[in-house]
């Protein structure tokens, strides 16, 4: 548990209004309609706002950051 | 020669795909074979107007070079290689434009069919160009992914790295095989939309109305049957280039996944024309919100998104033509996703009961109320009675 876990949880969590993705960093966000593309969008410009991390949309599948420990681990490795 | 409606096109499908299937059964690569099918079909697609055949061309093989210029620019770190950018993206996007505005003008306007198609397929190719995404493609295959011909006239948008990594798969017997038979079946069910279902959606459009009295429901049983037709023109159109493309060892991206059976907007977007509307996310939704969160021209995330949706949407449906319809049809799809984006992060009452079975029943007859009236927009029957 750090304090960039808790950050992009945190984004998450706001963005999809939803907050069992803090308990549950494995679910599947899409599957459980959790987020949606628009959402995910979203996600990756509170993703560069917060960390200066800049992922374009199309760089990577959705199978790459479909749950929440996926993000936190995209992030890490560009940070 | 048209494209998926001609039987003159059906019956040349037959030596291409009969070539193609050797080809792939034996292990060879089907990239030089299906760039110069794609080369020869565009010829017969345009040799009837030679003012088309010359414009196309040209498109084409500017559109090489303005890519082959962008990738210099960035390989070799330019110092003027973001000027360069907007201005390659600029010459890219301007003959649609000009088109699109012109033929408000001069119905006869320069411009050749499939000309949206292939805009877009160039603008994410110098987009990811400039993102560091694409690096190695060749102008040849760069050629082959503007011209293939079973996308070229109608769609789906086609990605250049998903369709690079196709053109240079070794396939093996049993993966061809596999998408030989993925693009046989796909082929079948799209002729059958687009030869019985639509056609049955058109007779219901002219004859049921004939039958009953009241223009009102006339008037909804004819939307009713256009937006029917709508879907199974374009997903049967859509759904042989997925079968040709696949014969042609291409993974064409699904166009249409059951989209009546979406329970909200957001969903219907994700199941309609999903080429056109991922695109549009990708590439101006993302870049537009990126663009007004990091100089903070909105006061919050919510009402950024719901901006980018206005303004996603209502060029969507400028795209479409530039007139009153598609312009309306545009901005309400636009407010549609916005209220509902509101709707979503604010309310309670969607918290507590979205995932109830009856709340889903009804939010599903909401959606497909609010989609169908779209389809009246689209199809002109409510704006354009309006303003006559």
């Amino acid at each position: 548990m750090n304090d960039i876990d808790e950050r992009i949880v945190a984004l998450v969590a706001d963005i999809s209004g939803e907050d069992e993705v803090a308990e549950e960093r494995d679910l599947d966000l899409f599957e459980e309609r959790i987020l949606d593309s628009m959402a995910a969008i979203e996600l990756l410009v509170a993703i560069k706002d917060e960390f200066g991390v800049s992922i374009a949309p199309t760089e990577l599948d959705r199978e790459e950051m479909n749950t929440v420990n996926k993000i936190i681990a995209r992030v890490k490795e560009r940070l | 020669m048209d494209f998926f409606t001609e039987p003159a096109f059906f019956v040349l499908l037959v030596p291409i795909v009969l070539v193609a299937a050797a080809l792939g059964l034996t292990e060879r690569p089907l990239g030089h074979y299906g760039c110069a099918v794609s080369l020869a079909m565009l010829y017969l697609l345009f040799f009837r107007s030679v003012p088309a055949l010359v414009y196309a061309s040209c498109y084409l093989v500017a559109s090489v070079l303005l890519y082959r210029w962008v990738r210099t620019l960035f390989t070799r770190d330019d110092p003027n290689k973001m000027r360069g950018y907007y201005l390659a993206l600029a010459a890219q996007i301007a003959p649609l434009v000009l088109y699109k505005i012109g033929v408000l003008f001069k119905p006869d306007f320069p411009g050749f069919l499939g000309i949206s198609y292939i805009t877009f397929k160039a603008v994410q190719a110098i987009i990811e160009t400039r993102d560091g995404l694409i690096k190695d493609m060749s102008c040849g295959e760069y050629l082959y992914f503007l011209s293939f011909f079973p996308t070229f006239t109608s769609g789906p948008i086609l990605r250049s790295r998903p369709f690079v990594a196709d053109v240079r798969a070794n396939l093996s017997r049993m993966d061809y095989l596999d998408r030989l038979y993925r693009g046989i079946g796909w082929f079948v069910l799209g002729a059958a939309y687009k030869f019985v279902g639509s056609a049955i959606a058109q007779w219901g459009m002219w004859f049921v109305p004939s039958v009953v009295g009241a223009p009102a429901l006339k008037w909804l049983v004819t939307v009713l049957f256009y937006g029917l037709d709508l879907f199974f023109d374009f997903a049967g159109y859509s759904d042989m280039a997925m079968g040709l493309g696949l014969v042609l060892g291409i993974e064409v991206p699904r166009n249409f996944n059951l989209p009546f059976l979406a329970t909200d907007i957001k969903e219907f977007w994700d199941r309609w024309h999903m080429s056109l509307s991922t695109w549009l996310r990708d590439f101006v939704f993302m870049r537009f919100s990126r663009f007004a969160m990091e100089r903070k021209l909105f006061p919050s995330r919510h009402i950024t998104a719901c901006v980018g949706f206005g303004i996603n949407m209502t060029l969507m449906g400028l795209w479409h033509g530039i007139t009153p319809d598609y312009f309306v049809y545009g901005l309400y799809h636009g407010a549609l996703l916005a209220g509902y984006h509101y709707y979503q992060q604010t309310s309670k009452f969607y918290k507590k009961h979205r995932r109830e079975r009856w709340y889903q029943v009804v939010s599903w007859v909401i959606t497909m109320l609010a989609v169908f009236f779209g389809f009246a927009l689209f199809g002109g029957y409510v704006v354009s009675p309006l303003l006559s």
